[in-house]
């Protein structure tokens, strides 16, 4: 019995390893042939919050890129925005990155792939295809500022960050656009006098209060305040630095950013100042998306702008507006100089510029077409236009872990659960490890 | 039977493909993360050896320590909660609705099968405290009492955690335990009951040492499932506000997947198989004396 048993399971075991072995053959023999065939279809990895770029990627799909997407289509893919960067870089270690993806939140994390090699230098790739030129300047240099000196990541969105306010409910009390921290403080006082709130923040969010910080010590400390905390000849826990977390914890110590800013969020947020609730939002030009949309209540024509305002006795400049390019997009070296990835690239370049403006976004790429634009829009195209030089945020050149300690702890801190130096050091530490 | 599992090459046969799944999928991974408990690096730019310095950094981050306590804390607060209040309800089945509490049993028992991220809307909805209140916060200001930013301060939030993970459990515990209670033949309780026993004394005497098996079990599934809590702090609080709810779960994979940085979040990992290798090992020896007794 026990023999016959042994000798009908031999050859089930036999027929398991010739499965086995001729799977793993199969499989090994996909993966080779992938590579081969070259690019079919143009994959696009994205962050999964952003909501703008797949629109105007569809809008050049009807137009511009028809012809590259009918030789490898468009296939777009998301994921959680906090993720993105791990991931590319196991993607890129791997030899298996998407045609093009957006970057994480972390600059200094996006850099660190361009580093590696695993990124296009579109400087020499849109000379070669003849569309470097189809790049606005400014864009470029800020690019270059955040990811380590390089053109490695294009535009697709392009942003300058100041305060957005409700110009009829200014108007009606008689308040005055403020030029200085003083008179802005002063004005806050007024507005919560008044039965509104000042500032609308999302806590929860914690990046739009520590874009205060940092606006704090651009104007106090000038432009290169955090360029010192990145080379390590500064530290946020300076004396200087930590009286700029101070100033924000004052403003959240005095109410002004309404009840319960921790639970806020961002959506939240944006409607307390687009209801007409809120007298002021720190934000960047990416909120023109919902000013001139449907849930705007207080109307787009009520909605005026001005730069974080100077601090007394500062080095910094009232005009050095912060500027960002969203969270931009790379295209993976490995495959850019395939012919299909060329023709998209070429026709990104040629006409998303054209095609975001009609969507209402302001992106790095040139855009030609004459498109009318709503008043608040063309207020912000117009000073980006004009501005001479732009500073970064307070995160931009932190590491991922700086990064997230920074905009999870900052409703700590204006709500007076963490002290302006615990706040500084926690990040501190974060920087230095 | 017997001759089939006396052969050797049958118990390989019969064993060997789910042991060599298991080795692929679980003890594999398991050495490759132990590995990198002594590197340092990215997956982008490869890893150095760096010795026990992973080892050090754990001891001396109180980052680490904030999470363990949390960890800690939370397990125990909800472990108890989750099969005292389950043994409650059993016995309120039982005693009090008897053949009743049918309906009641799957009402209650209706939590378990939701989904944890839609738990955890909800009660982010029923704590919230901006831009408007809800459910709790109406609750409280009806009565006179101001509203809390449930979610706004670590103590707080913490509260609103235990408070959602026991409500979400709480059925499976019931119904395991009335399992449990039914065991209990029916003639012991009544003779107990003729000899005199009446509520708490009957409890006391004839029920929990008759329950105490089921109990056990109920304690061993509840806390292996607390100590590695992630999915019900993940969707409610991001571990927020600060760091103030995050469990050494949830900061292991931050420290891995999000900061990239594989062989700290190793370290982590490997001091959270230890935890739970000592409750597992300290509950398998107390249950080993409970049996021959």
């Amino acid at each position: 019995m026990s023999t016959a048993t042994t000798r009908r399971l031999r050859r089930p075991i036999l027929s398991a390893l010739a499965i086995a072995g001729v799977s793993v053959l199969a499989l090994s023999a996909c993966s080779a042939g992938g590579d081969e065939a070259g690019v079919t279809s143009f994959t696009f990895t994205k962050n999964a919050e952003n909501t703008t770029t797949e629109p105007v990627l569809d809008a050049l799909i009807d137009g511009e890129c028809k012809a590259a997407n009918d030789a490898a289509p468009l296939e777009v893919n998301s994921i959680p925005q906090a993720e993105i960067d791990a991931q590319m870089q196991l993607l890129a270690s791997q030899d298996g990155l998407p045609v093009m993806f957006s970057a994480g939140g972390n600059p200094a994390e996006g850099a660190k792939l361009a580093e590696a090699g695993a990124l296009v230098d579109f400087d020499a790739k849109l000379t070669e295809l003849g569309v470097r030129d189809k790049i606005s300047e400014g864009a470029v240099s800020t690019i270059e500022k955040l990811y380590g000196g390089g053109f490695d990541f294009l535009p697709f969105q392009y942003n300058i960050e100041g305060v957005f306010y409700n110009k009829a409910l200014f108007a009606e009390n008689g308040w005055e656009v403020p030029t200085t921290w003083t008179e802005l403080t002063d004005l806050a006082a007024e507005v919560q006098a008044a039965g509104k709130t000042p500032f609308a923040a999302s806590g929860e969010q914690g990046w739009p209060l520590t874009r205060l910080v940092s606006g704090y010590l651009f104007r106090s400390l000038g432009a290169d305040a955090l360029e010192k905390v990145a080379d390590g000849s500064a530290k946020l826990t300076d004396p200087e630095y930590v009286a700029a977390a101070q100033a924000i914890a004052d403003l959240g110590t005095a109410g002004y950013f309404g009840a319960n800013v921790t639970s806020l969020d961002y959506d939240a947020a944006t409607n307390e100042f687009l209801t007409g609730n809120a007298a002021m939002i720190y934000m960047g030009s990416w909120l023109l998306g919902n000013i001139n949309g449907d849930g705007n209540q207080i109307g787009a024509d009520n909605v005026g702008f001005f730069p974080f305002p100077a601090v007394e006795g500062g080095a910094g400049s009232i005009d050095d507006y912060p500027a960002n390019v969203g969270l931009p997009a790379t295209f993976a070296a490995k495959t850019a100089d395939d012919p299909n990835v060329e023709a998209w690239l070429t026709c990104i370049a040629n006409g998303y510029g054209n095609a975001a403006l009609e969507q209402g976004q302001i992106t790095g790429f040139v855009a030609d077409a004459d498109v009318d634009l709503p008043e608040i829009s063309q207020t912000i195209a117009d000073t980006i236009g004009s501005s001479t030089s732009s500073v970064l945020w307070f995160e931009a050149l932190f590491n991922a872990e700086a990064s997230q300690i920074s905009s999870t702890n900052a409703a700590l801190l204006v709500t007076g659960q963490l002290s302006p130096e615990e706040f500084m050091t926690m990040v501190q530490d974060a920087l230095d490890k | 039977m017997r001759s089939v599992l006396a052969d050797r090459k049958t118990i390989l046969i019969l064993l060997g493909p789910a042991l060599l799944v298991y080795t692929l999928i679980m003890l594999v991974p398991v050495l490759v993360s132990f590995g990198l408990t002594f590197f340092d690096g990215t997956a982008l730019f490869g890893f150095d050896f760096v010795g026990f310095a992973n080892y050090l950094q754990l001891f001396t981050d109180d980052q680490v320590w904030a999470a363990l306590l949390f960890t800690l804390k939370y397990a125990l607060l909800t472990t108890v909660l989750q099969v005292v209040l389950g043994y409650g309800l059993a016995l309120i089945y039982l005693f009090l609705l008897k053949r009743s509490s049918v309906f009641i049993r799957t009402l209650v028992f209706f939590p378990v099968i939701l989904p944890t991220v839609a738990v955890g809307i909800l009660y982010s909805k029923l704590f919230q405290s901006a831009p408007v209140d809800g459910l709790a916060n109406e609750l409280l200001v009806n009565v006179g009492l101001g509203g809390v930013d449930w979610l706004g301060a670590g103590d707080t939030a913490f509260v609103v955690i235990v408070v959602m993970d026991v409500w979400r459990s709480i059925g499976f515990y019931g119904v395991l335990v009335f399992s449990g209670l039914l065991d209990i033949p029916e003639d012991i309780i009544e003779s107990a009951r003729i000899d005199g026993a009446r509520g708490f004394s009957l409890f006391r005497h004839i029920v929990l040492p008759q329950t105490l098996p089921i109990l056990f079990a109920s304690f061993i599934f509840s806390i292996n499932g607390t100590v590695k809590v992630f999915d019900s702090v993940f969707a409610l609080t991001s571990g927020g506000p600060g760091s103030s709810t995050t469990p050494l779960t949830l900061y292991m994979y931050r420290t891995a997947f999000q900061f990239g940085d594989y062989g700290y979040g190793s370290t982590i990992a490997l001091l959270l198989t230890i935890i739970c290798l000592i409750i597992t090992l300290f509950i398998f020896r107390s249950s080993r004396s409970d049996n021959t007794r």
